[in-house]
């Protein structure tokens, strides 16, 4: 078992966990303080396995430290913390669990009969060196469209939010 | 490990995603399944990259983190506004477009 193998299989029970813990927790505050960075991490260190260090520092910098934050307080600005209204009850559980069921056997069944390369070629240079030519390159102009998305998103985010005064 | 594996690791969170986006009631728990299934979507789009050699599945998966911050941003926005206006974010009582 090389270090791959056992960090693949650590990083991927601790990340099945996590995601578990965030759909299926009864407190809404422990979903998004505890188990969602749990899983959020953990979704940065397969990046990291994948050999793409620079996403882990993305994904750590924007998920785990961004939107935590945000849904934290949005659960807080929402939600009466203390008292048991915080308790969060599902709905239609046997539904859902079929249909995320038959969701994952069906891409599974899909992903395993396909021959795909079951070992990585080797990287084609230094990787924040392609990334970088790619964003000014080839995906410039998506790079300044998703500038101009992120503008409209947080003027959008302060016009549903603001007050009418 | 193959590239089987990590497509495997990543429809499973995805369908756990899926399952919370169903069954939660609080429209804040339902962001936090959609966030589950944009994630997974980033292993699959990494995991290509890093099996075909080709930098475009690292430069998608920059874009759609960049797009899920600011879909989380306004999502949380709404849900702040619709409740200022309604006292609830309990998915079953915004019915409002119901025909």
């Amino acid at each position: 078992m090389t270090a791959e193998v056992v960090g693949f299989w650590l990083v991927g029970a601790v990340l099945v966990v996590g995601s578990l813990g965030v759909v299926l927790s009864r407190n809404l505050f422990h979903a998004a303080v505890l188990y969602l960075p749990i899983a959020l991490v953990a979704t940065g260190a397969i990046f990291w396995l994948l050999e793409s260090p620079f996403l882990f520092g993305v994904q750590l910098l924007l998920y785990a430290g961004g939107v935590v934050t945000i849904v934290v307080f949005a659960i807080m600005l929402t939600e009466r913390l203390v008292g048991a209204s915080i308790r969060q009850s599902s709905r239609f559980v046997f539904n859902g669990a079929v249909l995320a069921a038959a969701v994952f056997v069906g891409v599974t069944g899909f992903v395993v009969q396909r021959a795909v390369p079951s070992a990585p070629p080797p990287p084609a240079g230094e990787q924040m060196v392609l990334l970088g030519r790619a964003l000014v390159g080839p995906f410039g102009v998506a790079l300044q469209l998703l500038a101009v998305l992120l503008v409209v998103a947080l003027l959008g985010a302060l016009y549903f939010a603001r007050t009418e005064d | 490990m193959p590239l089987q594996a990590y497509l495997v690791l990543a429809a499973l969170v995805f369908a756990i995603g899926l399952f919370g986006v169903l069954t939660r009631r609080n429209a804040v728990g339902i962001l936090l399944g959609i966030e589950l299934m944009l994630n997974a979507v980033n292993i699959n789009l990494v995991s290509f990259a890093r099996f075909r050699a080709d930098v475009g599945g690292l430069v998608f998966t920059m874009f759609t983190i960049a797009i899920t911050v600011a879909e989380v941003a306004v999502g949380l926005a709404i849900i702040i506004a619709i409740f200022r206006a309604r006292r609830t974010i309990e998915a079953d009582h915004l019915d409002l477009l119901r025909g």
